[in-house]
């Protein structure tokens, strides 16, 4: 790779990579990603490509591990491009058939298709899977295709068009006001206008003629990997959307702060950093335009609050990372000091895709307020776990339902918890809200990071919402005495509700605390974790009562408040409850009535689970 | 100058003040923990809160500690609100220090009837960070931090092993406003020499005499003058 020494330079480079790029040359095309790894992703990478060399067929077919295309249900994942056939769940065993059948002989393995829960039909071909239909694919448009560890394929696809954009013809406030036209908002949680951001920054930054950028990767919540997805599988695009930043706001430096827990990913970006600054994308004199940006990664270690702002540029500074009060913002008095943006990785990968189709292209995508795509981590009780960036404004219905495939086996759609732990949970009767900023907001939840957790029927919401505060409390830093005491206290009720021991206005005694933390913690970590228990008293507060006064956990979670119990007329004596039973609380002859002692028992439900004459009862 | 209205008295405070220091300036009284004029404020203990109410018509809870004085801003620091968060917050540190007679004496202070939740262990560290923030800001020696995080968190040296870079000059003990520290417990205690320690024990008689607690549960028109008195 030279070094590209002028904006000209780039075109030529990157028109050729550009007319280099071809899918419809054989090519397959393996999910790389840490979900599908986790599944043996690397095994059945390395047996394909033995495999094709065992068979010559090296020279026409290439093997791409790919980032994260989000269906990670199905992983791990191949599609077989030109055709694009999509084979799911692939295990090692399953790629000689592919090489064999699909690569030589041209036949479609059904077996290894995706089959639509409803109709039973086997679905070929990756555009036609529900899946993606729905979905409205930008940020993670080059997830799935491109190689990330490859700079030649992103800019195959336009990446770093928008840099040479930038630099060739607009000015710092041009950029801005593009961004600000485009409607983009945070995508981290708060949801406030980046282009209105930048400008605050860079009025700052002008002011006192230096300044940060920081990419806020420090992903945390339960049950959420979209930014790892997009950090691992196209790290590019959240470092072109700094460089473009860095040019807008005036600043020569920038950090991208990123979970430790996440290898991959930080492998990726720092391979992607070293690529960009050997190609003049990155470091000094930007493509020959004497714009200077270096970018440095700082790893976190593990603390869920440095995901705050304040917390994690004073982990940045080697501090302890405990968040501080605002004001000052972080765009008054950021790192050092000095003036910084901070946006979350989401919104850094959008900028490259705003600049490149313009403000007035990416606002036609969503509603009024809330423009553009957000990406959901659609996890839980969902039939197809996984990533969908969907356009702003789509219902939760949508989402959970055509995307997301609906409920598994069979049972009923309970709640939703959006936002992740600082979010609120939407009953089903909220299914059909848009999801906007607004119109979660003004339900008890908040489009957040954009964790989304499903709960089916077997869910108890005062269980959810206990898991909920558990992971809050856990995570709590500790600086202010709402956060650190009131949380527990919080925690504490909800555990005493669970196991049985409710009391008449522990309901009330957990809305005061509640409201109490919410209005007067330090940070958003603590305004934001009484949220799930807020909702969940808002739309299942008979759950609470029925535990509190009836000693009832109406979906049979709550230990405390459950006996398991054998049906005389279904047990036939089979011995499996009995031999299963790890507490050995069963007992009974062969071919004789087996009795549960419920002194022993530990409602593990392994005896439920075991018996195939539904014989166990729970109540 | 800065001019706002506290408790629908107009007030003049000069420009980069925070709310607690012109409520302080004004005779207004304002509980406190974790402030001390002498150091940084930290916003921890959230007993400083006042509701700011903004021109249209909402308003927030803010600790008074860390915000700034802004011109024509309207605070009320003894709303329904302000009285049940600080309420609240009292009981919250009794959950954790229901024995120790300042934190007693505060929850009495601002109501508190009630401890409905209590920690397993009492403690009579509030972790207002008051030692913690002395230690670096008056002492320079930053011979102790907070560790580990949530409820665990705690006030140790690096590692929790005998500090090489305490003096031994018992500012922690002296500042600590509810008498948590013990000067045996000071982090570099057992470190220092008899001849120095001889010498140390001497400071700790000073600590006896001279009580330096910032008083916090105590009217503060008693500890500053007035306006009204100079005039």
């Amino acid at each position: 790779m030279n070094h590209l020494q002028s904006v000209s330079e780039f075109q030529t480079w990157q028109k050729s990579m550009a007319a280099g790029w071809d899918e419809t040359k054989p090519c397959l095309r393996v999910c790389d990603g840490t979900g599908c790894r986790a599944l043996g992703s690397q095994k059945v990478l390395a047996a394909l490509r033995d495999e094709i060399k065992n068979t010559k067929l090296d020279t026409q077919i290439e093997v791409v591990g790919t980032g994260c295309p989000g269906f990670c249900e199905c992983g791990p994942l191949i599609t077989v491009y030109p055709q694009r056939i999509s084979y799911q769940k692939i295990r090692v065993q399953d790629v000689p058939d592919i090489v064999e059948k699909t690569l030589v002989k041209g036949q479609v393995l059904d077996r290894l298709l995706y089959t639509d829960p409803l109709t039973g039909e086997h679905i070929k071909l990756e555009p036609d899977l529900p899946f993606y239909q729905r979905q409205k694919r930008l940020v993670l448009d080059f997830n799935g295709r491109i190689d990330p560890t490859k700079l030649e394929d992103y800019a195959a696809l336009g990446g770093y068009t928008a840099l040479e954009k930038v630099l060739a013809s607009m000015t710092p406030e041009q950029v801005i006001a593009e961004v600000k036209a485009s409607g983009l908002r945070g995508r981290g949680g708060a949801g406030f206008s980046t282009g209105t951001k930048w400008q605050l920054c860079r009025n700052n930054v002008l002011k006192v003629g230096a300044g940060f950028i920081v990419c806020n990767a420090d992903e945390g919540d339960p049950g959420a990997f979209m930014d790892r997805s997009v950090v691992e599988g196209n790290p590019h695009s959240v470092i072109e959307g700094m460089v473009i930043g860095a040019y807008a706001m005036g600043v020569h430096q920038g950090f991208v702060y990123i979970r430790a827990e996440y290898p991959l990913a930080v492998e990726n970006l720092k391979l992607a950093i070293k690529q960009a600054e050997t190609a003049g994308l990155l470091g000094k004199d930007i493509l020959g335009s004497g714009f200077d940006f270096m970018l440095g990664v700082r790893l976190g270690a593990g603390a869920f609050v440095c995901g705050e702002e304040t917390a994690l540029m004073a982990s940045i500074e080697g501090r302890i990372g405990e968040p501080r009060p605002r004001p000052p913002y972080p765009a008054e008095e950021g790192l050092w000091g000095k003036p910084t943006n901070i946006n979350n990785v989401k919104s850094w990968a959008s900028i490259p895709i705003v600049i490149r189709q313009g403000a007035e292209w990416y606002s036609a995508i969503g509603t009024e307020k809330s423009k553009g795509t957000m990406i959901f981590s659609v996890v839980g009780k969902i039939n197809n776990t996984g990533l969908a960036e969907v356009p702003m404004g789509i219902s939760l219905r949508q989402l959970i339902f055509d995307i997301g495939g609906g409920i598994p086996n069979g049972k009923a759609f309970k709640a939703a918890q959006i936002g992740g732990p600082s979010g609120g949970c939407l009953p089903a009767e909220h299914l059909d809200v848009p999801i906007d900023y607004e119109s979660l907001t003004a339900l008890g939840a908040i489009v957040g990071s954009g964790g989304l957790v499903v709960a089916d029927e077997d869910t108890c919401m005062v269980d959810f919402a206990r898991y909920f505060m558990n992971f809050t409390q856990e995570e709590s830093c500790g600086k202010c005495v709402p956060c650190r005491i009131g949380t527990k206290a919080m925690l504490s009720t909800l555990e005493r509700i669970c196991a049985g021991k409710g009391q008449p206005g522990d309901v009330d005694y957990l809305l005061e605390l509640a409201s109490a933390v919410k209005s007067s913690s330090l940070c958003g970590l603590g305004q934001t974790a009484p949220n799930p228990v807020l909702t969940t008293i808002r739309y299942f507060r008979d759950e609470y009562e029925a535990h509190i006064f009836d000693k009832k956990c109406p979906a049979k979670v709550c230990k405390g408040l459950i006996t398991y119990s054998i049906i005389p007329e279904k047990c036939n004596g089979c011995m499996v409850c009995l031999r299963n039973c790890t507490s050995n609380a069963i007992s009974g002859a062969k071919r004789e009535l087996h009795v549960i002692d419920d002194e022993l028992c530990t409602r593990c439900g392994v005896c439920m689970n075991v018996c195939k004459f539904d014989a166990v009862e729970v109540n | 100058m800065i001019h706002l209205t506290i408790d629908d008295k107009p007030i003049e405070v000069q420009e980069g003040r925070s709310l607690l220091e012109a409520c302080r300036e004004h005779g207004i009284h304002i509980p406190t923990l974790c402030y001390h004029p002498a150091l940084e404020p930290y916003g921890g203990c959230r007993l400083c809160v006042v509701e700011v109410i903004f021109p249209n018509g909402r308003s927030r809870i803010v600790a008074s500690c860390v915000y700034p004085c802004e011109e024509g801003a309207v605070v009320k620091t003894n709303s329904e609100m302000v009285v049940r968060s600080r309420r609240m917050t009292a009981e919250l540190i009794l959950a954790g220090s229901y024995n120790t007679p300042e934190i007693l004496a505060l929850g009495e202070e601002l109501g508190v009837k009630d401890v409905r939740f209590k920690l397993e262990e009492e403690n009579a560290c509030v972790l207002c960070g008051l030692c913690v923030r002395a230690c670096d800001e008056i002492v320079g020696v930053n011979a102790i931090s907070v560790i580990q995080r949530g409820i665990a968190k705690k006030v140790a040296t690096p590692f929790q092993v005998t500090s090489s870079r305490c003096i031994g000059c018992g500012t922690c003990v002296l500042i600590c406003p509810t008498g948590a520290f013990k000067f045996e417990n000071v982090a570099g205690f057992q470190y220092v020499s008899p001849k120095e320690s001889a010498y140390h024990l001497g400071y700790y008689r000073l600590g006896g005499e001279l009580d330096l607690r910032p008083n916090f549960v105590q009217d503060i028109a008693g500890l500053m003058s007035t306006p009204e008195d100079e005039g």
